[in-house]
């Protein structure tokens, strides 16, 4: 008998898709906005963050990523791409992005996708789509 | 005679206009097997004979910062001194599993993961100590990886001057444009490391971009 193949989200079980508004992390200084990120990452949730988060948390997010590996049972890291928000724009555009990016206290045209490596395999990223590759 | 003289009185002013300043800290930055390491080799090798690191197909070969001081690189008849500082790869999720597929034993690719971890978190520490940097890409693989823009925008937001290098040329699926179309906005130069492939280019565009170290 010729077996089936699985289609769709086969074993995967067990995540959840978790949104957060950039208003839910607008006050926050750096140290409270990445520990409300690991806090959802760590909890099996794949976060959809509306906004970025500046380079330097970036920065910081990975390293302290990285200083969890081996301390946290089965974390082997986290899998983050940010849709948007850059673009090849003209001065004036570049002034009324930045202007609007003041005012709403951060950049809002952009998304940023975080995941748990347990779950996430890969986030295959091009200027015309994004894709989401998840562990079976 | 004369000229022996007049070329050690020439050298000995040269010198000393010269010795209060600084090496250029030319730092190594990209993605695990990019080939940094391969990079910086070359250069060590072309200009002082001897290698700053070893190269491994296996990822995060190189674990610790590595230094190489008084690297005088010479171009067109220019010469600048650099010290070269070449960086573990930077990566946001590191399993030791990963390295069981490169014939690595369990223990050594567990002491491999922890190693790569704190290399990761070293590299990213001594972002705010370089004066220039060569971002090194693989041109085989995708450019649109977070870490390597995550990577950009911290340099560029501390005024660092980068130079985008799409390294492994040499290869069929290598696509330089690719990379720059990701990074227009900066000066990308495909080289290969291994074999040495337009190498002369990247010397130029590194003494270009030493004008904009502050």
């Amino acid at each position: 008998m010729v077996k089936k193949k699985r289609r769709g989200l086969g074993k995967i079980k067990g995540f959840s898709i978790q949104f957060l508004p950039y208003s839910e992390i607008r006050d926050l200084g750096s140290d409270e906005r990445i520990r409300k990120i690991l806090g959802i990452i760590l909890g099996n949730n794949i976060l959809i963050l509306q906004g970025k988060l500046r380079t330097e948390e970036e920065a910081r997010l990975i390293g302290d990523t990285m200083a969890m590996i081996g301390h946290v049972k089965h974390f082997k890291g986290i899998e983050l791409a940010v849709i948007g928000g850059n673009g090849d724009y003209g001065f004036f555009s570049k002034f009324k992005k930045g202007l609007a990016n003041a005012l709403a206290g951060g950049d809002l045209g952009a998304v940023t996708i975080i995941g748990p490596a347990t779950i996430v395999k890969e986030i295959k990223k091009n200027p015309k789509k994004i894709e989401l590759m998840l562990n079976r | 005679m004369v000229i022996k003289i007049l070329t050690n009185f020439f050298r000995r002013i040269f010198s000393g206009m010269f010795k209060d300043k600084k090496d250029i800290k030319l730092g190594f930055y990209g993605p695990p097997n990019a080939g940094k390491t391969s990079l910086a080799n070359r250069i060590c090798k072309d200009f002082t004979g001897e290698e700053m690191g070893t190269v491994s197909k296996v990822p995060h070969e190189t674990r610790t910062v590595q230094f190489k001081e008084k690297v005088e690189i010479e171009y067109k008849g220019k010469i600048m001194i650099f010290k070269m500082i070449d960086t573990p790869g930077i990566a946001t999720k590191i399993d030791y599993e990963d390295f069981l597929k490169y014939k690595v034993k369990k223990k050594e690719a567990k002491t491999r993961a922890k190693e790569a971890t704190q290399g990761v978190i070293e590299s990213i520490k001594w972002l705010d100590d370089m004066d220039m940097v060569v971002i090194v890409l693989d041109a085989t693989e995708n450019p649109y990886n977070q870490v390597n823009i995550t990577i950009i925008g911290n340099l560029v937001a501390r005024n660092i001057p980068v130079l985008i290098v799409a390294n492994k040329i040499d290869l069929k699926k290598a696509d330089v444009k690719k990379i720059e179309s990701a990074f227009p906005e900066y000066e990308v130069v495909g080289i290969s490391a291994k074999h040495g492939n337009n190498l002369e280019e990247f010397y130029e565009s590194v003494f270009k971009l030493t004008k904009k170290v502050k």
